[in-house]
């Protein structure tokens, strides 16, 4: 899509010739994650007030573009009712305050939804559709527990289309430990512990924060907070405590709450545009799309979603597993990262993967968790100008897996960090140019 | 004429009804809610500061607004200890979603039987409040939503404040009811935003029916520090707070607003002004407000708080508070849930309408119906150039509203489809409401009704918009009386919220429901009036007036006459009401209430000449600006010889208001005194500190003269015995 786009030859009579234009990243923020249970930190803050206040921190953060030069605003939500429903991408721009010029629309594609949008509104950019579009999710499961009023099909089962256990999500990664045997519960233990040292390492050099829109909570009997961090995490999360969880999932299974990305609520938003017009209204571009793929796979076996998108996005762009530098892969289930990792020949622990930590520690709100990887690889860019590309890659219910492949404009430059980045740091200062720890190099 | 503009008024501090006061209705708590946060900021070393944020939250959605009773102000308290305990770095208090709090629980305090009650509840509020204000650690208001009264005071003792740009309701309607911000509003107000605004908003605005400010002027008038939007208001304050510690925001604020003598005297003779205008200088809340005011300059906090303390006492022990409270309660209450109202489900909807006649008024039926209910309207009249004339003065309407931005042009358009003239009475057989505002002349309405009822059907509902003329008597020889009804408007019709429902003999309860049914969308707040001559209102009125008219006929010079009832501070004079109704139209009623009542509605010889010589109006104005009989009327007026003082006529006028609201109460022409009361605020504008008429009567002791009894006993819009 990027690089190799010369003007389509055309007929003298076929009309304007077009030139398909570059997709950039500029900016990336998330609400924090909270729990999604009476408890939770958003237990009685609306799905779509999380929206708008991603929404307006964007242009916050990027006061260059003019918001009527927005025009779209793709908005995924798993659940599309209640406080998520009403086409939540047109109602969260109203709120916002957006003008009423620009459009919005909500999306689905269950976990990758806000991946889906991206690569919605990225296509519409690239055919010259849009100049620039927020793309983003939001996932409140608290108030919309997974599968909220839906009505699968008798047929599914009655047909034998899929088996039962391709419903829930737990089974098919218990499913997943049956079809790699080798993928032990011991391996998927440690990589869940892994991510929540990785995490909490991050949390405490400053790379996390940045990327959080602060967010005012309400709460009848406790008055109302600002929840300004992720509330899922547990820092300091031992192997041996994990094995002692319980499986949920199956009578001696091998999938526990340690293991997987628990319930959480939070949103996520993203600002692209085209290359030109970052140019000349002087936003920071600071990824570039190479181009994506979706794929599906067994429902049963959902997990495996990611290894079929990313080979497929992979050769579509003319890359190899090589080429990459640095994997955001979303941890839905620690077995389902491992599958990836061991299909492409990567260690358990390999440097590439999840510098940051996953869902595992941070959560994974459903439809939201596909911006939260780019926003994160995004940062990972400004640290690494030695690395040139990186994929966003994640598995997606009823069997699919979805990869963005992105380029880093720094690849190649001499600074650690560029000042493309450090309009994105001013949420709480944390100047990455100053942070010395190289936990990811 | 000034008006009770309902939409102002809607929000106005929460306050309960007498009889909910009466009965001793337990406190709604406002809980106060100390919680930590930490707020990223940037510029601090630690990277955050700890903020002591305090949440009001009644626990009920928005309709019941935060209020501040002792056991709120009790939790209010042990959440600044908790706060000032836990030693952060910023204290900061704000409200539950769309409203900050809006004060102190009025009815309560308007049944405060004794002083000391009395100066408890302002004593404590201002100990409370003053923590705030005292602080070491720096205080911020994050005012999101309505903030009134007590509510907005709470903000002002803070150091800092920022507002919602949705915050709906902003305001210090004290000195409107009769008492003044007694929670530091006086003394705080001038020395944040300077003696001028505090002057607009402690006095001009609440004379000015309860005027609220908008966010923009509570920015400009220095009320607040900044706005900030909805969207992310919370967030956007703490960030703000953060700002202003860390030295990146700052506020510019001169104490008193930089105000110098002449800035003060001027302030100060402004309110006066105004407060005169108001009230004729005869309530005393604004003239004591403005004192106090004035006072802020010079007094050290402590000494200025105590003193606002004492006259708030005074005041919440003043007969003008009582009736203030009794007549807000009246318009924000039984306006909106009229007495007598048969059950609503009987009303039948009413989704087309038809105004029989084209002129000012049958125009102005046109244009409310079809602005308020979205229906179609049909004009009808006797012919084509007076039916076009008619259908011209509504498309004119619609096109000034357009002018003014009150409406969009879809509107516009909208409504110009909606209202169509038709000569033929055909277009109104699919009609479910049909007004008819024809001549004032019995026979001619009855042939009027008579025609439509060949061509409507039999539900559908005849109003009458007569102000005299019997309803019943209209019906008399319908094939369905049952569906005619009166239904009476006052003069502007889009402006007066005052309508007369009246039941004539034979109205049955579903055409009744129908027509309180359509009240609600006219914006409307009606009173249930038997068919009785002149109805209620008007029949108060024109007895009144008629005193002031008889008494300048016996003899008394017409300024004396016409301003004996000065000391009530009514919006115009009876002789401006007379020119205000017409000459013409004011002769007509008296006479037709004195055909029915005889001679307490004497039909003056001299009105008769000066309508007869063609006069439109009777005042005028000498050099000096002041309102004077028209010399051309006063050579037509011919005086008698026996003169009464000002007092007399005052006290004829009054015994005269206070035998005939007795006598409509008696004839059961309106279900109670507060019908009445009701009746003159929003249909005359009477002010709240006479609470209508009636608390007024019997406080003066006029009631007992006149009649030997008093309206309602002590206590009841009144101070207790």
């Amino acid at each position: 899509m990027a690089t190799a786009a010369p003007p389509r030859p055309t007929a003298p009579d076929a009309g304007p010739a077009r030139t398909l234009r570059d997709v950039v990243f500029v900016e990336g923020v998330r609400t924090p994650f909270g729990k999604a249970d009476e408890k939770g930190q958003y237990a009685d803050t609306r799905a779509d007030d999380l929206v708008v206040k991603v929404i307006r921190e964007l242009l916050r953060r990027q006061p260059g573009l003019p918001p009527e030069r927005i025009d779209e605003v793709a908005i995924a939500a798993t659940t599309q009712t209640g406080d998520q429903g009403l086409t939540i991408g047109r109602t969260a721009a109203i709120l916002a305050g957006l003008p009423r010029s620009v459009p919005g629309f909500a999306i689905d594609r269950m976990c990758a939804g806000a991946m889906t949008a991206v690569t919605t509104v990225a296509s519409g950019i690239a055919v010259g559709a849009y100049d620039a579009a927020i793309a983003g999710g939001v996932e409140h499961m608290g108030h919309h527990p997974i599968g909220e009023g839906s009505d699968p099909n008798p047929r599914f089962v009655a047909d034998r289309l899929v088996d039962p256990s391709a419903l829930n999500m737990g089974a098919t990664a218990e499913n997943l430990h049956d079809r790699y045997p080798h993928l032990t519960r011991q391996r998927a233990d440690a990589f869940a512990a892994a991510s929540q040292e990785k995490y909490a390492k991050a949390l405490a050099n400053g790379k996390i924060t940045p990327d959080l829109v602060p967010v005012a909570t309400r709460s009848v009997e406790l008055g109302w907070g600002l929840a300004g961090s992720d509330e899922m995490a547990r820092p300091g999360t031992t192997l041996e405590a994990l094995a002692t969880l319980r499986t949920p999932f199956r009578p001696h299974g091998r999938v526990t709450a340690g293991n997987s990305s628990g319930l959480s609520d939070g949103a996520t938003g993203c600002l692209l545009v085209s290359s030109d017009v970052a140019a000349e209204l002087g936003l920071p571009v600071r990824m570039r799309m190479i181009g994506y793929a979706f794929a599906g796979v067994d429902p049963e076996t959902m997990g495996t979603g990611p290894i079929p998108s990313t080979e497929k996005a992979l050769a579509k762009a003319g890359l190899t597993i090589q080429d990459i530098g640095l994997i955001e892969i979303n941890e839905a289930f620690a077995v389902q990262v491992l599958a990836f990792t061991d299909h492409f020949g990567l260690a358990d622990d390999d440097e590439r993967v999840n510098p940051y930590g996953g869902a595992i520690a941070m959560g994974h709100p459903l439809a939201s968790s596909g911006v939260r990887l780019m926003t994160q690889l995004a940062r990972q860019f400004g640290e690494r100008p030695d690395v040139r590309y990186g994929i966003t890659t994640m598995c997606v219910g009823l069997g699919m897996g979805g990869t963005v492949i992105w380029e880093n404009p720094l690849y190649g430059s001499d600074s650690e960090a560029s000042s493309d980045t450090e309009g994105s740091d001013s949420a709480d200062g944390t100047d990455v140019d100053h942070d010395t720890t190289g936990s990811t190099l | 004429m000034t008006t009770i503009e309902k939409d102002r008024t809607t929000a106005t501090p929460a306050v309960g009804s007498q009889a909910d006061a009466a009965n001793g209705r337990p406190e709604v708590v406002t809980k106060a809610i100390t919680r930590l946060i930490d707020v990223p900021s940037p510029r601090t070393p630690s990277g955050s500061i700890r903020v002591a944020l305090i949440t009001l939250d009644n626990g009920r959605d928005h309709t019941r607004p935060n209020t501040l009773g002792p056991l709120g102000l009790a939790s209010l308290d042990a959440a600044i200890t908790s706060a000032v305990e836990a030693g952060p770095d910023a204290i900061a208090v704000t409200g539950k979603p769309f409203i900050f709090a809006v004060g102190a629980d009025l009815s309560q305090i308007g049944s405060f039987t004794g002083r000391e009650t009395a100066e408890e509840i302002g004593a404590l509020g201002q100990r409370v409040f003053r923590r705030l204000s005292r602080s070491a650690i720096p205080t911020f208001a994050f005012v999101n939503g309505a903030a009134m009264g007590g509510g907005l005071e709470l903000a002002l003792h803070c150091e800092y404040r920022t507002l919602a740009s949705n915050a709906a309701m902003l305001s210090l309607p004290e000195v409107f009811l009769g008492v003044l911000p007694g929670w530091g509003g006086t003394q705080l107000l001038p020395r944040i935003a300077g003696p001028d605004n505090a002057v607009t908003v402690i006095v001009e605005n609440a004379l000015n029916q309860n005027r609220a400010m908008k966010p923009k002027d509570a920015l400009r008038l220095g009320v607040v520090d900044v706005v900030l939007d909805a969207a992310d208001y919370l967030e956007q304050s703490l960030a703000w707070l953060a700002g202003v510690l860390d030295g990146s925001v700052t506020v510019a604020r001169t104490e008193f607003g930089g105000a110098g003598d002449e800035e003060w005297a001027a302030a100060l003779e402004r309110g006066k002004l105004i407060a005169d205008m108001r009230t004729h200088g005869h309530a005393r809340s604004p003239y004591r407000a403005l004192e106090l005011i004035e006072l802020s300059r010079t007094s050290d906090l402590d000494t200025g708080l105590a003193a606002e303390r004492a006259v708030l006492t005074d005041l919440v022990m003043s007969q003008e508070f009582r009736a203030g409270i009794y007549a807000f309660n009246l318009v924000q209450r039984r306006a909106r849930k009229p007495a007598g109202a048969p059950d609503p489900s009987l009303a039948r909807p009413v989704s087309k309408v038809g105004v029989i006649g084209a002129g000012l008024m049958a125009s102005q039926l046109a244009l409310l119906f079809a602005r308020q209910l979205h229906v179609p309207v049909v004009i009808t009249d006797v012919d084509q150039a007076r039916l076009d004339k008619g259908v011209a003065a509504v498309q004119r309407e619609i096109d000034k509203l357009k002018g003014k931005g009150r409406i969009s042009s879809d509107e516009v358009n909208r409504l110009t489809a909606l209202v169509t003239g038709s000569l033929d009475y055909a277009a109104f057989s699919d009609a479910d409401f049909v007004v008819e505002a024809v001549f004032e002349k019995l026979d001619v309405k009855k042939q009027v009704f008579a025609e439509l009822e060949k061509h409507v059907r039999a539900d559908c509902v005849l109003a009458t918009n007569t102000s005299s003329l019997s309803v019943s008597a209209m019906a008399g020889d319908l094939l369905h009386p049952e569906r005619v009804v009166g239904f009476h408007f006052f003069n502007p019709v889009a402006v007066m919220p005052l309508l007369e429902i009246i039941r004539a003999e034979n109205t049955d309860d579903a055409t009744l429901a129908t027509a309180f049914a359509l009240a609600k969308p006219l914006k409307k707040g009606p009173i249930l009036v038997k068919d009785a001559t002149g109805f209620a209102f008007n029949r108060l009125l024109i007895r009144f007036t008629g005193e002031i008219l008889t008494s300048i006929d016996e003899g008394t010079p017409p300024d004396v006459a016409d301003g004996a009832l000065e000391p009530l501070g009514l919006p115009m004079s009876p002789l401006m009401l007379v020119q205000l109704t017409g000459p013409e139209v004011g002769l007509h009623v008296a006479e037709t209430l004195h055909d029915s009542f005889g001679d307490r509605f004497p039909v003056s010889e001299n009105l008769r000449r000066i309508v007869e010589a063609g006069h439109r109006t009777l005042l005028a104005w000498d050099e000096q600006g002041r309102q004077i009989l028209d010399p051309e009327v006063a050579a037509i007026w011919q005086l008698g010889d026996r003169p009464s003082t000002a007092e007399q006529v005052r006290e004829r006028a009054l015994r005269a208001l206070a035998e005939e609201a007795r006598l409509i109460l008696d004839e059961g022409v309106v279900a109670d005194a507060a019908d009445l009361d009701l009746a003159v605020i929003t249909g005359g504008g009477w002010p709240f500190w006479l609470g209508g008429i009636t608390p007024y009567l019997d406080r003066e002791g006029v009631s007992e003269r006149a009649v030997g009894r008093r309206f309602a006993p002590p206590g009841v819009a009144t101070l207790p015995a």
